[in-house]
C-alpha cells in the first residue's frame, strides 16, 4: 500500500530536489519526494493530509546520546534549565537552592518508605553564583534517608548526611582532594570525581543498575527521541552483555518501537583481542532498529573535570594534566585490529593531547592497513585546533562536535579551564567545515539535553548560558547546522544511504515541525516545535505517547 | 566496618614492567595466605595456567584458597563487592592499569573502611623506563606512577649492564627523591616485602630459596618498655640500609599496644587487636646494588 503524505513544505537534504510537497512511503520506505502529480505514477496510494501544514524533515539523527537520558527520569530533576520528561511534561528549571530543596522535599513526601534513598539529578551550582549545596542544605530535606544530587556534568555529587554516614564517611581525618571539608572537619557532603562518588552513590539510589539502561528507560529514551523529532539515537557507550542485547533487541523490534537505537560497544575492561571478537559477533545480532557491530573508545576524561587530555600550555587554572584511559599501545591494536576486521570506531577525546594520539595511531594503522572510507569519528573532539582538522581530513576521519558544551559550559571554559583563546576554538564546527571534515553535531544526553534542533541553535548562534556569544568565527549558518542532525551524523554512523534524506529507496523516517526552521532564523532554531515523528513509515505523534 | 580492614596492596607501573610476572610469583610463595588478585581485565592471561582451579566470568579460582577478579571500568565497585565475600582474602594485589595512577586509586580506596592500604608498590621495567618516562604522550603518567610509589620495584636489573643500573637509580633518585627502591629479576621479589604478616612469610620464603633472600636482611629490633609510635618510625625510616618493609608492636608512652607497618615510604599506626610480645621486624635490601 502506497501513502503519499502532503506537507507545508519538505526539507528533503536532498541536493538534486532539495524542496518538496509530498512525499510518498511503501513498506517503510521512501518511494519518492516531489509533486503530488510526479508522485501519483508510482501507483494506487491513500493520500494522508495529516501533516498538510506541517513541515517534514529527514528524521533528525543524534550520533552521540546515552539511552540512559531514559532511566534518569526515575529520578528528581533538579536541573537548572526547563527539561522535557519522556511524557511530555515541562519541568521547570531550579534557579536557586531553595527551589532545589522545594523539589526534593516534594519526591521525600511521595515516598512512602523513610529510609528509601531519593536521588537527583543535572544540579548545576555554577549558576548559583557558584554557592555549593551541602548536607546541611540536604539534611533539611530528610535526616532519615539517603539524598544524593549528581551534578549535570556528572562529575560531581552532593549527599546529606545519612548517606555519608551509611558510606561510613562521616568522620573527621579523611584525607582526598575529592572529599573537601567543612569547619567542623566532616566532609561537607560534596564528592568530586567518579571513584569517590561510587561509594557513595551506592547508597543514594545510582547503583550500577542505573548506569545500565533497562527496559523502561529504553522506550522512554526512545519517547524522548520522537519528542525531539529524532528517528536514529546512538546509545555510546555499552559493556552489550548478553542479556542486555537480547532486552534490546526485544523492546526495539516491537511494533510501537519508534526509533532505531546504535549501540556502541565500549572498549574497557577486555583486551582489544575479546573487543574485536565481541564486536563481530554483535554485528550479526543487528536488526533493522538495533544496529550493533560499532566500537567506542574513551581516550581521556573531560575538561570540567580537569580529566581531559591537554597539550602545552595544559589547564589555564594550572591544574595538572588529565588521566589517559586507555595506554596508546591499546589504542594502537584496537585501532589496527578493527582496520583489520572492518569494524567502525568511535573514539571519545575532550583533550587535545587525546586527540592528538588518536590522530597518531589512526595515521600509523592506516600506513599498515589503508582503508578508503573507514569513516572512524572522534567523539566530542571539543579542542581540536586547525592542524588538528587539516589531519582529520587527510586521514579520512568523520567528528562530532559538542556543540552544547558551548551554551552549558562555555563560561567555565573560558573563565576557568582553558582560558579565554582556546575556549573560542572549542567546538570549532567553521574550521571542520572549511577543511573538509565530515561533521556531526551532538548533545551527549544525558550530559546536556536531547534534542537535535537546539543543538543546531547551539553551533549557529554560540552563545553561552551568561549570553555572551564565544567564538563568533566558528558559527555555522543554519543550513549548516540542519546538514549536522541528519545526514551530517548518518555520515559518521555509516548509515547515510540509508537515513539523513528523503529521497527515492532511503527509509520512511521523517521529523514533523510546526514551524520551518529554514524561515523561523538562526537565533529561533530552538523554538522550532516538534508535533513527532514517522520512523520506519510509523508515525509517532508526540502528544499521543 | 566491624572486621579488621583487610590489607591491599596497589600494584602499578607501565606496561610491561612485570605486574604479571610479580602477582604470579606472590602466588607461588603465598604460604597458606588466601590472596585475592584484582586485575583490569582477564585475557593476555593475567595468572599462569597451572595456578588456576576455576574459572568463570568475572572471577577466577585459584589454588591455596586464592581468587582473581577482573574490574573492568569500575574498580570501586569490585573492591564493594569484594568487601562481601565470604570469608574475607587475607590480602588483596590490585593490579593497576599501565596508565592508572596508583596515588589517584589509593587515595579512593582510603574511603572504603573495609581496607587498609598496606602499600603502593610501582614496577619499573630498567631497560625501559627511562624512554617511556620521555615519551611525548606518557611521560607525566610514567613520572607520576614513580612519584606515587612507596616502593620501587626496579625490576629485570640482568638486562642492562652494571654501568646503566647505576646511572639509572641515580636518575631515579633525582626523579624521585625520596623513593625507596628494590632491585629484582623476573619480578622475584621476597613476598614478605609486599604481603602483610612479616615473620612466618619471611622464614618460609628464606628456607624455600635462600638465594633471593640472600639480598636481603632481617632484623629484630630490640624495643624499649615504652616508646612513642612515631619516634620509633622516624627511628627505623632513617635506619641504614633503609627499611623496605617493617612491621610489629610496640608499647606507647601511655601503655597501650599499637601496631605498626612501614611499606617504603609509608607508615601505619594502629591499635593491636590482641596481647602480645612486643617486637618488631625489620626487612632492608643489604648492598642495593650488589647481585648474585
Ligand atoms: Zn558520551
Amino acid at each position: 500500500m502506497i501513502t503519499i503524505y502532503s506537507a507545508r513544505k519538505i526539507i528533503t537534504m536532498n541536493p538534486s530536489n532539495p524542496e518538496a510537497t509530498h512525499v510518498a512511503v511503501r513498506d517503510g520506505k521512501i518511494l519518492g519526494a516531489g509533486s503530488l502529480e510526479e508522485l501519483v505514477g508510482w501507483g494506487e496510494h491513500e493520500l494522508n493530509e495529516t501533516f498538510a501544514d506541517k513541515i517534514i524533515m529527514p528524521g533528525l539523527v543524534e550520533g552521540h546520546s546515552h539511552a540512559m537520558e531514559g532511566t534518569l527520569w526515575k529520578y528528581t530533576y533538579v536541573g537548572y534549565f526547563d527539561r522535557m520528561d519522556p511524557h511530555g511534561k515541562v519541568w521547570e528549571g531550579a534557579k536557586n537552592i531553595d527551589a532545589v530543596l522545594s523539589r526534593l522535599k516534594q519526591s521525600d513526601a511521595a515516598l512512602d518508605d523513610p529510609d528509601a534513598p531519593l536521588p537527583g539529578w543535572s544540579l548545576d551550582p555554577i549558576y548559583f553564583d557558584n554557592q555549593r549545596v551541602n548536607r546541611h542544605d540536604l539534611d533539611k530535606v530528610s535526616t532519615t534517608r539517603p539524598v544524593g544530587l549528581l551534578h549535570a556534568s556528572g562529575h560531581i555529587m552532593n549527599v546529606n548526611s545519612k548517606a555519608l554516614e551509611l558510606a561510613g564517611l562521616l568522620k573527621s581525618g579523611i584525607n582526598n582532594p575529592g572529599v573537601p571539608l567543612g569547619d567542623d572537619g566532616l566532609p561537607t557532603g560534596e564528592l568530586k570525581g567518579p571513584d569517590v562518588m561510587t561509594p557513595v552513590g551506592l547508597h543514594v539510589g545510582f547503583d550500577r543498575d542505573m548506569l545500565a539502561c533497562d527496559e523502561a528507560g529504553l522506550i522512554d529514551f526512545a519517547k524522548l527521541c520522537v519528542r525531539c523529532g529524532v528517528t536514529t539515537a546512538t546509545d555510546l557507550a555499552a559493556r552489550l552483555p548478553e542479556e542486555a542485547v537480547a532486552m534490546m533487541s526485544e523492546v526495539t523490534a516491537r511494533q510501537n518501537f519508534p526509533a532505531r537505537i546504535v549501540p556502541l560497544r565500549f572498549h574497557h575492561g577486555v583486551t582489544p583481542q575479546e573487543l574485536i571478537d565481541h564486536v563481530l559477533k554483535l554485528k550479526k545480532q543487528s536488526s533493522d532498529r538495533l544496529r550493533l557491530g560499532m566500537i567506542k573508545v574513551v581516550v581521556d576524561g573531560s575538561i570540567q573535570g580537569f580529566s581531559a587530555r591537554l597539550r602545552w600550555p595544559g589547564y589555564y587554572n594550572g591544574a595538572p594534566n588529565g588521566l589517559w584511559y586507555i595506554s596508546p599501545e591499546q589504542l594502537r591494536d584496537i585501532i589496527n585490529m578493527s582496520l583489520e576486521n572492518d569494524i567502525h570506531i568511535h573514539t571519545h577525546t575532550n583533550g587535545d593531547e587525546a586527540t592528538e594520539l588518536v590522530l597518531d595511531c589512526v595515521e600509523e594503522g592506516l600506513r599498515k592497513h589503508p582503508s578508503r572510507d573507514h569513516r572512524f569519528t572522534l567523539q566530542h573532539c571539543q579542542m581540536a585546533d586547525s592542524a588538528q582538522f587539516r589531519r582529520m581530513a587527510k586521514l579520512g576521519l568523520c567528528v562530532n562536535l559538542f556543540a552544547n558544551h558551548h551554551f552549558y559550559w562555555g563560561d567555565e571554559h573560558y573563565n576557568l579551564t582553558i582560558g579565554p583563546e582556546r575556549a573560542l576554538r572549542m567546538n570549532a564546527c567553521a574550521t571542520a567545515l572549511e577543511n573538509g571534515v565530515p561533521m556531526a553535531i551532538h548533545s551527549d544526553a544525558p550530559i546536556t539535553p536531547l534534542g537535535p534542533l537546539f543543538t543546531a541553535w547551539c553551533a549557529v548562534n554560540r552563545l553561552t548560558a551568561s549570553g555572551r556569544t564565544q567564538g563568533e568565527e566558528e558559527k555555522i549558518d543554519v543550513d549548516e547546522a540542519l546538514y549536522a542532525i541528519t545526514l551530517g551524523a548518518a555520515y559518521t554512523l555509516k548509515l547515510d544511504g540509508e537515513v539523513g534524506s528523503i529521497e527515492t529507496g532511503k527509509r520512511a523516517d521523517f521529523a514533523i515541525l510546526e514551524d520551518d526552521p529554514e524561515e523561523i532564523g538562526g537565533d529561533k532554531l530552538k523554538d522550532v516545535r516538534v508535533w513527532g515523528t514517522v520512523q520506519d513509515g510509523r508515525i509517532f505523534c508526540a502528544a499521543d505517547l | 566496618m566491624n572486621a579488621t580492614p583487610t590489607p591491599v596492596t596497589i600494584l602499578g607501573g607501565y606496561l610491561g614492567a612485570g605486574k604479571t610476572t610479580l602477582v604470579n610469583h606472590l602466588l607461588r610463595n603465598a604460604n597458606g595466605k588466601r590472596l585475592a588478585i584484582l586485575v583490569n581485565e582477564f585475557g593476555a592471561l593475567p595468572i599462569d595456567a597451572d595456578l588456576i582451579e576455576a574459572q568463570e566470568d568475572d572471577i577466577i579460582s585459584l589454588s591455596g584458597g586464592c581468587v582473581c577478579c577482573s574490574y573492568g571500568n569500575d574498580l570501586i565497585m569490585a573492591m564493594v563487592d569484594m568487601s562481601k565475600m565470604n570469608p574475607r582474602p587475607d590480602h588483596i594485589i590490585l593490579e593497576a592499569s599501565g596508565v592508572a595512577l596508583p596515588g589517584a586509586i589509593a587515595g579512593s580506596l582510603s574511603l572504603l573502611n573495609d581496607y587498609r592500604i598496606d602499600g603502593i608498590v610501582v614496577l619499573a621495567d630498567a631497560e625501559t623506563v627511562r624512554e617511556r618516562a620521555s615519551d611525548k604522550y606518557m611521560a607525566d603518567t610514567v613520572q607520576r606512577q614513580l612519584a606515587d610509589a612507596d616502593l620501587i620495584v626496579l625490576n629485570k636489573t640482568d638486562l642492562v649492564s652494571v654501568e646503566d643500573l647505576s646511572a639509572l637509580k641515580d636518575w631515579l633518585h633525582d626523579l624521585v627523591p625520596d623513593c625507596r627502591l628494590v632491585e629484582s629479576q623476573q619480578a622475584r621479589v621476597p613476598p614478605a616485602i609486599i604481603l602483610d604478616g612479616l615473620e612466618t612469610e619471611l622464614d618460609g620464603h628464606a628456607a624455600d630459596k635462600p638465594h633471593q633472600i640472600d639480598r636481603f636482611e632481617t632484623v629484630q629490633l630490640d624495643l624499649p618498655d615504652r616508646i612513642d609510635p612515631k619516634t620509633l618510625i622516624e627511628q627505623i625510616l632513617v635506619r641504614d640500609p633503609p627499611p623496605l618493609r617493617a612491621k610489629g608492636f610496640c608499647r606507647t608512652l601511655s601503655g597501650e599496644l599499637a601496631t605498626i607497618q612501614i611499606t617504603g615510604k609509608r607508615w601505619e599506626i594502629g591499635k593491636a587487636v590482641r596481647e602480645v610480645v612486643p617486637g618488631v621486624v625489620v626487612i632492608s635490601a643489604k648492598e642495593p646494588g650488589a647481585l648474585e
